[in-house]
């Protein structure tokens, strides 16, 4: 009773930061890295998916970012569509992509798998690249139509895209919040742990895995096409491997398979970066063990640290576990025991 | 209840499973034994569905269900353990075994996102039956409990009360005592007959041969893939084939 009651008010105090800090943080150029970050951190959520909750590292995650994000542009560039229309779109077309490749991916295991979904990633990020005729090649998309207005109120401002970004991001944990917390998730986390096991209890693995696939591709999407509509303008840069593994670092220090995780590493991974320019050439050099630092003592993330506390804690109580498990066990299973 | 026929298992060269037929009747134990590498676990893995044969039939409730693939034969009613325990460490021993009777709810993702009446049901429902499967087995106060922290006989339990939270009909248990010492394993047995006495029926592999002659009503012996006897603990104790092939040592090892 009484942790829910904390849980709920911590919720809620997010929620409320969040909807205050553009007015807190009104320096542009702060809050640009702020909405990036809740991008990137969307399609990092729905790596969170694939790699932390289903245990399978899939990474043609900026590849799908960049067909979400293409297609969105292109459908408001060149066939005058709105904003939200072509947000839809990109959804449904990332989807599309990403239920074909999961049928051909899926069937390897393992680093196979890994490597097969990098092809795929590279190659949607070749053709995006060098389709010049459809995508503009390296010179990109310019003039991308932000989110427009609802009734009088104009979303195209810094605030009203920061105030759309903020609401996708908040569907966003709230869809990794909620499937981690039920029973479609728990049968995620079953293939995770042993896919043998999981499907002796009657998991069928392989949709399992599909849909996870799915959402992943689908979560990536949304974000390209957020991304398109935020900037404005549009390159391949951000289709390439290097932001998958971007993802990667934000899950890893964050914590993989956590819920705060994809927003905590990608909040901090974009700051640290900024404050790390003033040393430029040598940045590198501070955040590479930055990196190694927070890795060894933070194994599972900085969304492991409470986790970390309380498991100190239950330590202690290990004793205690044996003495119940004793009179557990004495008590009950062992009734027939005389015949 | 199972009908096994002709059922052969070919990895490559090798002939792990060989042309095994036998019945499981309701309600009886049974157990396969043979040496290391005989094809038990094989055996096994082609029953629930986790192998395809290489030839034979398989009929669970005079179904077909050669093959049937294993999320499949879960939902038919047959559960199984492993010979190693899969269970996630990390977690407590009640959200291992919760996941257990997902197999008989209906919700999906569009369930979970929207917090359906459904979905709130159903997770109600798989937790109780996860704590009856703990209180069946004798764990329900370890339920919070990492797995990582209770014993190698708690956590066989467990592995148990996973696969009774599936609702089955048969249970395959593999080497289910390994690695328990002789009072634990007596416990476990315990806990194998109260299955039966509430109607389950067991079929397990084990290697501790006291075990198999105090608790099995029939026993099916593989050697090299094939079946080489199969009858009563008395039968199978005096068979000449057995005792050449196999049990020898181990007969007299299991009188002490
Ligand atoms: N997936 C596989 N691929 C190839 N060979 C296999 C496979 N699984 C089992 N085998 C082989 O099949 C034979 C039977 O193995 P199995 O695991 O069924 O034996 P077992 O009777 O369970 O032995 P144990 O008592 O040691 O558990 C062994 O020779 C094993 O090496
Ligand atoms: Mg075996």
């Amino acid at each position: 009773m009484k942790p829910q009651v904390w849980r709920r008010a911590g919720v809620s105090l997010l929620l409320v930061l969040g909807l205050a800090l553009p007015l807190v943080v009104s320096n542009g150029y702060y809050q640009q890295v702020i909405v990036l970050a809740y991008i990137w951190a969307i399609a990092t959520y729905g790596m969170n998916i694939i790699l932390g909750y289903t245990g399978l590292l899939s990474l043609g995650q900026a590849g799908f970012f960049g067909v979400g994000a293409y297609t969105a542009a292109l459908l408001m560039l060149k066939l005058n569509w709105n904003f939200w229309p072509a947000l839809l779109a990109a959804l449904v077309v990332s989807l599309v992509l990403g239920y074909l490749v999961a049928i051909v991916s899926l069937r390897t295991r393992g680093h196979y798998f890994a490597i097969f979904t990098m092809a795929v990633g590279v190659i949607l990020n070749l053709v995006i690249d060098r389709w010049n005729g459809l995508t503009n090649g390296e010179v990109g998309l310019v003039g991308v139509p932000g989110p427009g207005s609802i009734g009088p109120v104009s979303l195209d401002s810094d605030l009203g895209k920061y105030y759309v970004v903020y609401v996708f991001l908040v569907v966003a944990v709230w869809i990794a919040w909620s499937l981690r917390h039920s029973l479609p998730g728990r049968a995620l986390l079953a293939i995770r742990n042993s896919e043998d096991l999981a499907e002796a209890i009657g998991t069928p693995v392989m949709r399992f895995k599909r849909l996870a696939f799915v959402l992943s591709t689908a979560f990536a999407g949304v974000a390209g096409a957020l991304f398109a509509g935020y900037m404005g303008y549009l390159g391949p840069d951000v289709t390439s491997i290097n932001m998958t593994f971007n993802m990667l670092l934000y899950l890893l220090i964050g914590g993989i398979g956590s819920i705060a995780g994809p927003l905590l590493g990608a909040l901090i991974v974009s700051f640290l970066t900024q404050f790390l320019q003033i040393f430029q050439d040598y940045q590198m050099l501070i955040f590479g063990p930055v990196l190694v630092l927070l890795i060894i003592f933070f194994p599972g993330g900085l969304a492991s640290v409470p986790r970390l506390i309380r498991r100190r804690r239950a330590r202690d109580h290990a004793a205690a576990v044996a003495m119940a498990e004793a009179a557990a066990i004495e008590g009950s299973g062992s009734a027939k025991e005389g015949a | 209840m199972l009908n096994v026929e002709g059922l052969t298992k070919q990895f490559g060269g090798l002939k792990a499973v060989d042309d095994v037929s036998f019945h499981v009747e309701p309600n009886t134990i049974t157990a396969i034994i043979g040496p290391n590498g005989a094809g038990k676990s094989t055996l096994f893995n082609l029953i629930a569905g986790a192998l395809p044969p290489t030839a034979g039939r398989i009929e669970f409730e005079g179904r077909d269900v050669t093959h049937a693939p294993a999320h499949e034969m879960a939902r038919l009613g047959i559960a199984r353990t492993f010979q190693t325990t899969h269970l996630f460490e990390e977690d407590t021993v009640l959200d291992n075994v919760i996941i257990g009777h997902r197999l008989r709810t209906r919700s999906g993702l569009w369930d979970a996102v929207v917090r359906s009446r459904r979905h709130r049901a159903e997770e109600r429902e798989c937790r109780e039956r996860a704590y009856e499967a703990l209180r069946f087995v004798g764990i329900e106060s370890l339920a919070d409990m990492p797995v990582r922290l209770i014993s190698q006989e708690a956590k066989k339990r467990a592995a148990i009360a996973l696969g009774l939270a599936t609702q089955p009909k048969l249970l395959l248990l593999d080497e289910i005592a390994g690695g328990l010492n002789p009072e634990e394993t007596q416990r476990v047995m315990g806990l194998i007959r109260k299955l039966v006495e509430h109607g389950y029926t067991v079929c397990f592999v084990e290697h501790k041969m006291h075990m198999v002659m105090s608790l099995a009503d029939r026993i099916i012996v593989l050697h090299h893939g094939r079946k080489i006897a199969e009858g009563t603990p008395d039968e199978v104790r005096r068979n000449p084939d057995v005792i050449e092939a196999y049990l020898g040592g181990a007969a007299h090892a299991a009188g002490e």
